[in-house]
């Protein structure tokens, strides 16, 4: 404690003082996990002036300062990388999945498959064969022409159509399941042969095992 | 209200001058420089007169009754000015002046009155110049509420029964899938429309024999199932019985117990029966072998159904018997023509069945005679689908886009006449109840 009689005045420190505090602040170093953001380095001009005790501590210290950051980059860089993966795999399973629930698409009045329907459905097998788990739900659709009620069971024709060409290309049969919405749930509203073409079709929606499987 | 109109500028002009100098005696003399001016045909439609009735709700009664008669198609609504017809009406008793009716083209006279419990309603006959009905009619409920005009249909039924003999179909309503994709119900004059359900999707409804229930196909995220609601405790269940995928167009047989509904798998669409109130599976009576079987209508007797398949190809309306035998193509097949041919309705009298027909790229409601086959085509403007008889059986409900959005239109098998019921875009699949009981 220091009184208003008292003179705050500095003594040089005794050599064997110094070698203590330096001894003391390298094993505190060696003690005390650094953050990644470290301070200045100490300066190596005044390790030389210290005795060779004093240096090797200095430089023990030194090199216990660069092992700390030379692993705080290594996992740095081994995050990152996990990091490109998950990025670079979810990037391949949302293009897979958009594969997966490419809609397919039919002639009027007709459930068989055209050549493009083949093409993405045949696009999909090996996705689901990575995917096993994956469980898929076929909704068949119709124009808004002809009976609706007729037409419920055509959209279910379409999507039995869909489900009997992957079942024939490998995939096991209890992973998709079908139903049918007939003209009830258009894509496109319209009186026109547009319109009518593009709701002519079934969608593929996963209803397990859909995210990164 | 499209009534066969006599030209009521015309019979007023002329009744301001007959009224004073006949004053409803027996005499029948036209003053010289009047002349009635009818300028309508009567043809074969009796005309019928409707007197007003003084009493809370009475205006209401005689616009129901005018209606009814109207939409019944089988009798002429004579109109005259309000002044007019009550001058007509005697202070006392029955003594018409009936010669004067006859010379308006009116062959009876309908006097409603107020009663204790509702209305009595008096049917004279102008050609035998007396009283020749009389019958009591309570009116359920408050004015204009609807089960309060219900009863004021079942008199209207009641007066063409006493007419023509055979019951009019006023006091019925219809069921239908609205734009909204639930099921509504609406009077069979247009009147008191009234959603029902709250699902995901629903269509297809299907009345019981005795119209206190109705079933209809009510979708899931897995497929669709069949439901049930009752109108006497307001009650909606799925039926245990239904198959599990795609299950719809359920029907109703006249035991009002059997159902018959289309279920789909991956083999194609068949028609299955189950028993409501029954947990068995349902059992199949059609074998489609891939191709679509949907649609069913039991005949009147309970031994056959009309449905439409797919196995030859392209839609056709075909009947078989209820156990699922004896299947056979009802509409001519024409070689090499993909007709396309659906929705079939077996009218209650057993002699027609409805059905829309795909001609020239559009749909139109056809009948097809059971005794000779001969077909009839009612329709020719817009789309024109889904009919369905009323118990009548001489006038079927069906959907049309003639005048822009798909509306329900009724349409009188007999004479061709059409009237729009519902006015929100969108309405489809109806079905017209059995007559309805108190």
């Amino acid at each position: 404690m220091v009184t208003d009689s008292q003179t705050l005045t500095f003594e040089p420190m005794h050599p064997r003082h110094t070698i203590l505090a330096v001894v003391a602040l390298a094993l505190a170093a060696g003690c005390h996990k650094p953050p990644v953001a470290l301070g200045p380095a100490p300066m190596s001009g005044a390790a030389d002036s210290l005795n060779p005790a004093r240096a090797d501590s200095i430089a023990r210290a030194n090199a216990a300062r660069q092992a700390e950051l030379a692993r705080a980059q290594a996992e740095q860089d081994s995050l990152r990388a996990v990091r490109d993966r998950e990025q670079r795999e979810a990037a391949q399973n949302a293009d897979a999945m958009k594969v997966l629930a490419a809609t397919i698409y039919y002639d009027f009045d007709r459930a068989d498959l055209t050549e493009a329907a083949r093409s993405l459905l045949l696009a999909k097998v090996p996705v689901l064969q990575a995917k096993p788990n994956i469980r898929i739900r076929i909704t068949g659709h119709t124009d808004d022409r002809g009976a609706s009620e007729y037409n419920l069971a055509l959209g279910l024709r379409r999507a039995a159509e869909a489900k009997a060409f992957l079942v024939n290309n490998g995939i096991d049969a209890s992973r998709l399941t079908i139903t049918s919405m007939g003209a009830e749930q258009p894509a496109v509203q319209g009186d026109n042969e547009e319109a009518w073409s593009r709701n002519r079709r079934s969608e593929f929606e996963p209803i397990s095992g859909g995210a990164n499987q | 209200m499209q009534l066969k109109q006599i030209s009521i500028a015309a019979i007023a002009s002329a009744m301001l001058v007959l009224a004073p100098v006949t004053a409803y005696s027996q005499n029948t003399t036209v003053p010289q420089g009047v002349r009635l001016g009818l300028n309508y045909t009567l043809g074969t439609k009796p005309g019928v007169l409707v007197l007003p009735l003084d009493s809370i709700g009475g205006d209401s009664v005689r616009a129901i009754l005018q209606r009814d008669i109207d939409y019944d198609d089988r009798a002429t609504i004579v109109t005259l000015d309000d002044s007019t017809v009550r001058g007509m009406i005697p202070k006392t008793g029955d003594a018409y002046n009936y010669p004067l009716f006859a010379k308006l083209g009116v062959v009876a006279i309908l006097r409603p009155e107020r009663s204790l419990t509702g209305i009595n309603i008096t049917m004279y006959d102008v050609a035998a110049k007396k009283r020749v009905q009389i019958g009591g009619f309570p009116l359920l409920d408050k004015v204009n509420s609807p089960a309060w005009r219900l009863s004021v249909h079942r008199a209207s039924d009641e007066v063409e029964r006493w007419i023509f003999g055979t019951s009019g179909a006023a006091a019925t309503r219809v069921l239908y899938s609205g734009g909204d994709k639930q099921i509504w119900v609406i009077d069979s004059d247009g009147e008191n429309a009234t959603k029902l359900t709250s699902v995901t999707l629903a269509m297809s409804p299907a009345w019981n024999p005795d119209g206190t229930r109705f079933v209809f196909c009510g979708f899931t995220p897995d497929g669709s199932q069949i439901a049930g609601y009752s109108f006497v405790t307001g009650d909606l269940h799925w039926l245990s019985g239904t198959a599990r995928g795609l299950n719809i167009t359920p029907a109703y047989a006249p035991d009002g117990r059997t159902i018959a509904y289309a279920s789909g798998r991956e083999g194609g669409t068949d028609i299955l029966v189950m028993q409501e109130g029954d947990a068995s599976p349902s059992r199949r009576i059609t074998v489609g072998k891939g191709s679509d079987n949907t649609s069913p209508s039991f005949s009147p007797d309970g031994r056959q159904i009309a449905f439409m398949s797919g196995r030859a190809g392209h839609p056709e309306v075909y009947t078989m018997d209820a156990d699922g035998t004896n299947p056979s193509l009802l509409t001519e097949f024409t070689y090499g023509e993909q007709a396309y041919r659906a929705s079939p309705d077996w009218a209650p009298d057993g002699r027609r069945i409805a059905y829309e027909s795909r001609i020239d790229g559009s749909f139109q409601i056809m009948t097809i005679d059971m005794r000779d086959r001969s077909t009839k085509q009612y329709t020719s403007d817009g789309q024109n689908e889904d009919p369905s008889w009323a118990p009548d059986s001489r006038h079927m409900v069906f959907s049309s886009t003639r005048t822009g959005p798909r509306q329900l239109w009724v349409l009188d098998a007999e004479s061709g006449r059409m009237r729009q019921l519902t006015h929100a875009p969108g309405a489809r699949l109806a079905a017209w109840s059995p007559i309805l009981k108190p």
